[in-house]
């Protein structure tokens, strides 16, 4: 395999078709549109489905009623495409079905703009949809790593029956870079799993709902999610973490900021100041444990952030008031510069 | 045994209509469709490949009442669920079961588009002009003037519009095959629905596009009538408006045996 310049959309479709997507629904919207114009192109020469769907609403109930015959599927948005969505994320969580949504975020609120933004975070992260329930949430900094987590996301929706995000921003959808893709996966051969809808041939019939109208049941089920939100949270915790050995000084940031971040860390190093990068890839399971660690020896942390300080809540609660927390970002479709950030850097460690 | 006299069992439950207590009020119609829908399945030999889908409203439930696997779809999402299951999986046979209210209202542009591309799946639509499960509330499909909880001095047309005729609605759809409208209120059309139903799922099987029996039905307990006098009232109320008729057959459904 070799190296290619690929553009970060059609890097993540090609990905999930490498990983072995059997059915595509969408809906057009800016900064995502290459990845559904992709897969039309894409699925149907492979045999497989490709819908343009009548509205986000539509697009992911029809991956719902899809993701219910056990095969992949998948849908990608931005956005206020993905608001759209979440009735149908809420039933994709509580009806226990396996699916894959790129979330390609853009400034907002409201229609807001096309330009690259973080401001999904608590919609995305903290469930976004009616009830108690987190999809596992997965955040690319780079080509590399959209094609990488999206390739792995399958199977962890598989792996745990339940509902994969991933979560980029405009900046990875939009630009392209050299990136290595994976091998193809055979579609065929996979055996349909037990619980599948599939026609009710040699075994009782299967029913794939989310309703329990008696209390003491539904509480049964929610019990059970949460102990599978459990268990995601004690394996698949994913983080990058940069020059953080010796670190006095921590930067937390996920995604294109992250990336951002990091080079302001390399300069802040050159400069000899003594500071390091925490990026988390999984935002669900967020990294809590790692970073509460970093706290006892950390003097402050700076979070970077392309939205009002949305991830800052989350680094709040692992930091636990252990050190100071403070906050950098940029709205409304703006990515904030390295040198922006190198200047907070400096205005942390100049205040001790 | 009297010598001659034989006991011969006429009337059985259709192998994939599950035996199961009923949660429907005594004298609504959902059992007589349901037993149809159930009987055209076994008659077809379909109950081994076909996915039902289950709306939101009083047939919430349908899947505890058939013996073929079932999804439950977000209210008025059926039709893009049935279309991601057909999708992903053609060989199998697609349902929906929507009410009024989950497909005339939340759901107008779900069934619209489904019906536009001519997606392969049968809908059975239930009109009995009221929100059931929620207890009684105006739907799309309210007549004019009739009284319900939420239009308590009856539907005024200027502020609340007019009932929406779905079959007629949908047979402007380009991609739709079969769009027929009957009525459960007595044997003989029960026996026509039946007919249609059947008509509906071979549509389907011969992959002419999108089919939709609407059934007028009743609800006696929103309606505040008695059973007997909730079928004459979709006799002497509901047919006048709704009237019974084939709205859209494709010359290739005509074809059909």
């Amino acid at each position: 395999m070799t190296k290619e310049l690929l553009k970060g959309n059609e890097a993540m479709a090609e990905a999930a078709v490498r990983a072995g997507v059997e059915a595509y629904f969408g809906y057009p919207i800016t900064p995502q549109t290459e990845l559904l114009e992709y897969m039309a192109r894409r699925l149907p020469e492979l045999n497989r489905a490709f819908l343009q769907a009548e509205s986000e609403v539509a697009a992911i109930n029809m991956v719902y009623g899809a993701a219910c015959t056990g095969k992949r599927v998948m849908s990608s948005s931005s956005s206020p495409g993905v608001s759209l969505m979440m009735e149908g994320l809420s039933y994709i969580a509580a009806s226990e079905v396996p699916c894959v949504l790129v979330d390609v975020m853009r400034g907002g609120p409201g229609l807001g703009n096309i330009a690259p933004s973080q401001g999904d975070y608590f919609q995305i992260v903290k469930g976004g949809g009616h009830g108690d329930y987190h999809p596992i949430v997965l955040a690319p900094a780079t080509v590399q790593e959209a094609i990488d987590l999206t390739y792995a996301a399958f199977d962890l929706a598989e792996d745990y029956r339940h509902l994969v995000i991933v979560l980029a921003d405009g900046n990875v959808g939009q630009m392209m870079e050299p990136a290595e893709l994976p091998p193809m996966r055979p579609t065929n051969g996979r055996p349909r799993p037990r619980w599948a809808l599939t026609g009710a041939q040699g075994r009782p019939k299967n029913i794939i709902s989310s309703i329990y109208l008696v209390p003491e049941e539904e509480e049964k089920f929610n019990q059970k999610l949460q102990d599978k939100l459990a268990l995601i949270r004690q394996h698949e915790v994913r983080y990058h973490t940069y020059e953080l050995e010796d670190a006095e000084y921590v930067v937390v940031a996920f995604g294109t900021a992250g990336r951002v971040a990091q080079t302001a860390v390399k300069q802040a190093r050159a400069q000899g100041l003594k500071v390091g990068l925490f990026r988390p890839i999984s935002l669900y399971p967020f990294p809590e444990e790692p970073l509460t660690r970093l706290a006892e020896t950390a003097r402050q942390f700076l979070v970077v952030e392309m939205n009002a300080g949305q991830m800052m809540e989350d680094v709040r609660l692992a930091v636990n008031g252990k050190a100071p927390v403070k906050f950098y970002g940029r709205m409304g479709g703006m990515v904030p510069l390295p040198d922006e950030v190198l200047d907070e850097i400096r205005r942390m460690t100049a205040d001790r | 045994m009297v010598a001659g006299l034989q006991e011969e069992i006429t009337f059985t439950r259709p192998a994939s209509l599950a035996e199961t207590v009923t949660h429907y009020c005594p004298g609504c119609t959902h059992g007589v469709a349901h037993r149809l829908v159930a009987e055209v399945i076994d008659e077809l030999g379909l109950a081994d490949k076909t996915i039902g889908v289950a709306p939101v409203g009083c047939s919430v439930f349908a899947y505890n009442y058939f013996n073929v696997d079932f999804a439950e779809a977000a209210h008025g999402r059926a039709p893009a669920m049935a279309t991601g299951i057909k999708r992903a999986s053609p060989e199998n046979i697609v349902f929906t079961y929507q009410g009024d209210g989950d497909l005339a209202a939340i759901g107008m542009a779900e069934i619209m588009h489904v019906a536009g591309r001519g997606e392969n799946i049968t809908t059975i639509f239930i009109n009995n002009a009221i929100y059931g499960m929620t207890g009684g509330q105006m739907a799309p499909t309210t007549l004019a003037g009739q009284k319900t909880t939420s239009s308590p001095c009856g539907r005024d047309v200027k502020t609340m519009g007019m009932p929406l005729r779905m079959s007629e609605i949908l047979s402007g759809m380009p991609g739709a095959a079969y769009v027929v409208r009957r009525s459960l209120h007595n044997v003989k059309e029960i026996n026509k629905a039946k007919k249609a139903i059947r008509r509906a799922f071979q549509v389907q099987q011969a992959g002419l596009g999108f089919a939709m029996v609407e059934l007028l039905s009743n609800c006696p307990t929103n309606w505040g009538l008695a059973p007997q006098e909730s079928l004459a009232w979709i006799e002497d109320h509901m047919l006048p408006f709704y009237p019974i008729g084939d709205y859209k057959v494709l010359p290739e459904v005509e074809a059909l045996k």
